[in-house]
């Protein structure tokens, strides 16, 4: 609207969203050092090979295969989870946003957020 | 060169890259796939992958900055985010269809203008103040009002399809080139659609992170992302603009944007020159 007051939902829910931000990055790069500690420690002397490319190997290019794998604490899976955890963190933002615009009643932004949602889970549903 | 070594050359190149990133509003993902693949010769889609994942971290922890501050637009937002989303899937599959050389080329081109844009002064555009003539955005309740000194100042959004269709192609660039195209974003939310460029900008931050998870999904099943080359990425550029952050408030960043346009055009330039070649 017009006029209205600094932002169109208001502070609280903005609040929200940037600890939930916040809290994904934080969460996500601590779990990536952990991994990368450990990674560092294992394969540290080994020769890096990026020069030609050949695709990660299968059980990491999967949620289930990553999940797998960083529990069974291969460095390289929990690096992997944590990568994970970083692209979960928009979708985060984008579940809460449909959850805020509902509590303002504001049903087209409801469905326009649902779609967003969709396109994402969508990219998502190939891992 | 080992793993080790290779680890801590990347996380040093991709903690400046993230502090100049931040310092400039960039973004560090320019310049990472450049010093991947020319620097360290590694394979453009790995390079691509690590980038895209590193634009995460640096939106989100922006972000979370520019929510508080209550210039972003949320309904924009999320309304251009199905075409930035989109886009970016578009973009990911594209990225599995064209040769290496092309995207290496259209990275090229994209650097040249990125740095063209930082350069350039702003001028702020004459921002919608008249009442709302457009009547998808009147009907889509886009219109706001952003705090200035003088107190809080109504606007009027207009040429929302318009908008839109150069959102998707944002989108696309982003999911083809791993990138966040944040200047391309703030471009059509500044001059097609007549936000203030405060508002555009944080909106903007806001986006690349949902636009950026949108391919990042197809990356990782297509086996782009290398948790070995993304790790010291990631936490590189995340220290870097973090630091990036706390110096903006302090120095000259004349100096720096200029010197970081500088660098852009010279890595634009080998880009496109190796891509011709065949090197890349």
């Amino acid at each position: 609207m017009p006029g209205e007051p600094k932002s169109q939902t208001g502070g609280a829910v903005e609040t929200t969203m940037g600890n939930l931000l916040r809290a994904g990055v934080l969460l996500s790069a601590f779990v990536v050092l952990l991994g990368g500690i450990a990674y560092l420690l294992r394969y540290g002397t080994a020769q890096p090979g990026y020069h030609v490319f050949r695709g990660e190997s299968a059980a990491l290019r999967s949620v289930r295969g990553i999940v797998v794998q960083a529990f069974a604490l291969h460095p390289r899976g929990v690096i992997q989870l944590g990568l994970l955890l970083l692209i979960a963190t928009p979708i985060a933002r984008v579940v809460f946003s449909v959850y805020a615009f509902a509590r303002q009643g504001d049903r087209l932004y409801v469905v326009v957020t649902l779609i967003v949602l969709g396109v994402l889970l969508y990219g998502l549903s190939g891992a | 060169m080992n793993v080790f070594e290779f680890s801590l050359v990347l996380g040093a190149g991709a903690f400046v890259a993230g502090f100049l990133g931040s310092l400039t509003g960039l973004g560090g993902g320019v310049v990472i796939v450049p010093l991947l693949t020319l620097a360290l010769g590694v394979d453009i889609r790995y390079a691509v992958g690590a980038s895209l994942i590193s634009v995460i971290a640096t939106s989100s922890g922006a972000a979370s900055a520019y929510v508080k501050e209550g210039f972003s637009n949320i309904r924009v937002g999320m309304f251009l985010e199905v075409a930035t989303s989109t886009g970016a899937l578009f973009g990911a599959f594209l990225a599995a269809l064209v040769s290496t050389r092309m995207i290496g080329l259209v990275f090229g081109v994209v650097l040249l203008h990125a740095a063209y844009h930082s350069l350039r002064p702003h001028v702020e555009q004459p921002c919608g103040e008249s009442p709302p003539q457009d009547r998808i955005a009147t009907l889509l309740r886009m219109h706001g009002a952003y705090p200035t000194p003088q107190g809080l100042r109504p606007y009027y959004v207009r040429a929302v399809p318009l908008g839109f269709g150069l959102m998707f192609g944002a989108g696309t660039l982003s999911g083809l080139l791993g990138i966040g195209s944040g200047a391309l974003k703030v471009i059509a939310m500044d001059q097609a659609m007549r936000l203030p460029f405060k508002v555009s900008s944080t909106t903007s931050n806001f986006m690349i992170g949902v636009t950026a998870a949108a391919s990042a999904g197809v990356y990782l099943s297509r086996g782009y992302i290398d948790p070995g080359l993304a790790m010291p990425v990631v936490l590189g550029v995340l220290a870097g603009s973090f630091f990036g952050a706390r110096f903006l408030a302090s120095a000259g960043t004349r100096l720096l944007r200029n010197i970081f346009a500088g660098l852009v055009t010279v890595l634009a330039v080998e880009m496109i020159y190796n891509s011709l070649k065949g090197r890349i």
